[in-house]
């Protein structure tokens, strides 16, 4: 009895990991990151830097940041709409402004963010083009 | 004996009673800098030969601007509190060169900070406050300054306001513009730029008030020069008897403007210039850049130009052109005796690093020189400090030293802030 339900287990261990994870998309993955990079150091990294460090009370950094590993909807849209309010980012203020990117594709978008959350010793889910989509249709 | 001494403590309970809204220390400090020696290495600084550095202190938040008094005690204006405090007294008590006690106080961030004619002056982002000084040039009124300028424009870009006085009882305050060149978006790419600037009217130039009135605003002060993007650094100059600032130029020509600027030129330029100031002065932003290349004003391309195009005839010129943005946030014109007689008269200037000359390598995390003779620069630029930002290629502002503030000891030692790291460094001259 024990010994089936470890199979069963094991099997479900197996599944969750091909879902989650299938040779095909890690190539996706990949090839997101590889473009995204591009789009980053051609529209960001005049701003955010080769480090992804920003600059100091000017322009935020993009590691380890509560927006850069939240909410991708919330991520896309400030690509999507740019960001100039007074707000804390986990903690420090930023006195630049960020202009809007909406002339971006939704997959150049999905790849810089992609490449953002796999960079500068981040690491999270991809974005896919349909989020970007789905984001751009959702009101400010 | 034992009257004698009930008399001695009671005159000093009375004098510490006198002194309780005095921030304060009761043996005074004397200004013995032959007796210090710079860090080993120079606490990392490259310099000329005969110069030598040390880090004062490190633990004090973010400082900005400095000012020292003639007994050798730094007062820093903070760009946020530390420990709730904005403004840090500190001192040297014991000689060795490192700042051994500390009084903090005013509870706002900010930039500017000045001594003059017994008072303390200090600048948040919107208002500039006074404090009466003991003859110590001890804080008085920790608590309670004058507030004597209010309610100047922070829309969070360019957001500091430098501050300095003159000898005829003025203060200068920079207002920088809320925006990059104007545009109707800001940064955003083709943006046309709005004409007239709107922005020009209460912001983008420099004003001056009375040092000792109470409550002034706008309408109080005087528009004593325009079309300056952002000062930062800005010195009297008492050869001249006028002001000197440096603007720190325009972003983004390529991201914005990408069919007219190739990334190179967009990384060299527009100048950071120095120029000084008259009363009534037009320098020309938004509708100009300097092109330090061309020698030539140039029309923006927000407003037609094309990176060839002149205009800006009733701008005024630059004294000194500087390479792209390198952000020069501190100016000091040496008066002091210490240095060899070659800088006697000439200005510092503390360039805080670029961020958008990729991809190019940053540049610019350095002190430089201009020699000047009679209120004129007799020579060209020099670095005279570098290595804040450690080797070349920098590519990070992030894990940067970054010079931001400059000030003069009583001994002629040149002292420099680094708003990153928050390191205070005095520069000295040994000989060696
Ligand atoms: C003109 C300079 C500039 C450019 C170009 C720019 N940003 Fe920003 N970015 C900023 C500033 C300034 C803020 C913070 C604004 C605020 O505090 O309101 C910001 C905020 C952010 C944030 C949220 C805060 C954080 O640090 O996590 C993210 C994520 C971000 N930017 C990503 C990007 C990406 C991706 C690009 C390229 C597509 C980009 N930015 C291009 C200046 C810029």
């Amino acid at each position: 009895m024990i010994k089936y339900l470890f199979f069963v287990m094991a099997i479900a261990i197996v599944a969750v990991a091909i879902t989650a994870f299938t040779p095909a998309q890690i190539n996706d993955v990949k090839a997101s990151v590889k473009r995204g990079e591009k789009v980053y150091t051609k529209v960001c990294l005049p701003c955010h830097m080769a480090d992804g460090g920003g600059v100091p009370n000017m322009n935020p950094p993009l590691i380890q940041t509560s927006y850069v590993l939240g909410d991708k909807t919330k991520l896309i849209g400030i690509v999507l709409h740019g960001m100039n309010e007074r707000v804390p980012i986990d903690g420090d203020y930023y006195s630049n402004n960020m202009a809007p990117h909406n002339d971006l594709t939704d997959q150049q978008i999905a790849d810089v963010l992609t490449y953002v959350r796999n960079s500068f010793g981040n690491k999270a889910s991809a974005v896919t083009p349909t989020e970007v989509k789905q984001a751009r249709l959702k009101k400010q | 004996m034992k009257k004698k001494l009930i008399v001695f403590i009671s005159v000093l309970c009375l004098y510490q009673m006198a002194n309780a809204n005095t921030i304060h220390s009761t043996d005074s400090v004397i200004v013995r800098s032959g007796s210090i020696q710079p860090d080993a290495d120079n606490a990392g600084l490259i310099l000329p030969k005969g110069f030598g550095a040390l880090i004062v202190t490190s633990a004090y938040g973010k400082p900005r601007h400095i000012a020292v008094t003639p007994e050798g005690y730094l007062y820093v204006k903070l760009a946020q509190p530390f420990n709730g405090n904005g403004i840090y007294l500190l001192k040297d008590k014991n000689g060795d060169g490192k700042i051994d006690d500390a009084i903090g106080f005013g509870n706002y961030g900010g930039t500017g900070i000045a001594l003059k004619d017994g008072y303390l002056y200090a600048s948040s982002d919107e208002n500039v406050y006074r404090y009466k000084l003991n003859n110590q040039h001890e804080v008085t009124n920790p608590n309670d300054p004058d507030e004597i300028i209010h309610g100047l424009l922070n829309r969070r870009e360019h957001e500091s306001k430098s501050i300095t006085l003159d000898n005829n009882g003025n203060i200068y305050v920079n207002i920088g513009a809320y925006s990059n060149a104007c545009q109707v978006q800001d940064r955003v790419p083709g943006s046309p730029g709005m004409k007239p600037c709107p922005i020009l009217d209460s912001a983008g130039g420099i004003w001056q008030f009375k040092a000792n009135q109470m409550h002034q605003t706008y309408g109080d002060g005087v528009r004593y020069a325009t079309g300056l993007r952002n000062v930062v650094g800005l010195d009297w100059n008492t050869q001249t008897n006028s002001l000197f600032v440096m603007q720190h130029g325009r972003d983004q020509l390529h991201d914005n403007w990408p069919k007219l600027f190739t990334v190179q030129q967009s990384a060299e330029l527009p100048a950071e210039c120095m120029y000084e100031i008259h009363k009534g002065d037009n320098a020309g932003w938004p509708y100009i850049y300097y092109d330090q290349i061309q020698h030539k004003k140039i029309l923006a391309p927000e407003y037609g130009g094309d990176g060839k195009k002149t205009a800006g005839e009733d701008a005024i010129n630059p004294i000194m052109a500087f390479p792209g943005h390198l952000a020069p946030d501190g100016l000091l014109f040496y008066t002091g005796n210490m240095f060899p007689e070659k800088y006697k008269h000439g200005a510092f200037i503390a360039f805080h690093g670029s961020w958008n000359r990729a991809p190019l390598p940053q540049e610019g995390y350095y002190v430089v020189f201009v020699p000047f003779k009679d209120g004129k620069p007799t020579g060209e630029w020099e670095v005279f400090a570098n290595g804040f930002a450690g080797k070349p290629p920098i590519t990070s502002a992030r894990n940067a030293h970054r010079p931001c503030g400059l000030a003069q000891g009583p001994d002629g030692s040149l002292y420099v802030t680094d708003d990153n790291k928050g390191a205070i460094y005095r520069i000295i001259y040994t000989g060696k």
